[in-house]
């Protein structure tokens, strides 16, 4: 089994992840200015890129954390995890 | 008249004494504490005569006033104080004492979990049937503390000795664990 290396525990088996979807996005700053195609757009669309990703995973059986990783869509790859709050780092896949 | 998670297990989990003693240790009083402000924490410390722990995953312990306490890390601001039986209200009250007016908190968890202490040479090749954290003495010293999945059971486990392990899993889980680990002790046991 793939190993995820939470940036508080080190590596852990990937069964004690669950996954949150895309990182870094922002919430409205305006929320009631946007429109509903705005809304959607913010709610439902999200990148799909093939190569480094930066997603949200929480370690939900250690220390129940989010963190954030950047992983590669093509080879399953994790290429760096760094902590909430923390800018994302150059990768080189 | 209260019955411990495990009472009904006492025996099976005696007879596997060749391999492990494995004794329940329940009803343990058991705090959680939420608290990321570090004078706040000291102050905590202080209180109950046992350091938190500052590194990640793992565990201080030490005697005070409550007695023999044990600090457990379990995340980045939370920690789990556990001490003998009957002393949760007290701590408690103290803990959020020493908290004053930080933003933090301090829940009575003892119910929450109990306490099973797997005492042999084995113990850590028996529960690496079912765990996938490094158990070696060298990645896992006495005073680690890990949250981890057992046989896809959340528990908390520390290294309390050298051939010490004491393992915290959920009462209502606490079945299933001593099933499994009568199962994993099973292939150690000497054919009758």
């Amino acid at each position: 089994m793939q190993l995820i290396p939470c940036p508080w525990c080190g590596p852990r088996e990937e069964a004690e992840f669950h996954y949150g979807g895309q990182a870094h996005v922002a919430y409205p700053g305006d929320p009631s200015a946007l429109s509903d195609e705005e809304w959607a757009r913010y709610v439902f669309f999200r990148e799909n890129p093939s190569g480094p990703f930066a997603e949200r995973w929480s370690h939900n059986a250690g220390c129940r954390r989010w963190f954030n990783a950047v992983r590669d869509t093509r080879t399953h790859d994790l290429l760096a995890v760094y902590r909430v709050g923390e800018p994302m780092p150059e990768v080189t896949a | 008249m209260t019955v411990s998670p495990l009472a009904a297990w006492r025996d099976r989990l005696a007879a596997l004494a060749p391999v492990l003693d494995v004794a329940e240790v329940p009803f343990r009083s058991q705090l959680t504490v939420r608290v990321s402000d570090p004078d706040a924490i000291a102050a905590m410390g202080a209180t109950l005569g046992v350091l938190f722990p500052s590194a990640a995953c793992t565990f201080t312990s030490g005697t005070g006033r409550f007695g023999d306490v044990e600090v457990l890390w379990l995340g980045p601001d939370e920690f789990l104080v556990t001490a003998s039986p009957g002393l949760r209200v007290t701590i408690e009250e103290v803990l959020r004492g020493a908290l004053g007016t930080v933003r933090g908190s301090v829940v009575d968890t003892s119910a929450q979990r109990t306490t099973v202490v797997l005492q042999g040479a084995q113990g850590r090749e028996v529960l690496a049937h079912g765990c996938s954290v490094d158990l070696h003495p060298a990645a896992a010293p006495v005073g680690t503390c890990v949250q981890t999945l057992l046989a896809r059971t959340g528990i908390v486990l520390q290294v309390t000795g050298e051939d010490t392990l004491t393992v915290l899993v959920r009462s209502s889980f606490a079945e299933y664990f001593a099933a499994w680990l009568a199962d994993a002790c099973t292939e150690y046991l000497a054919v009758p």
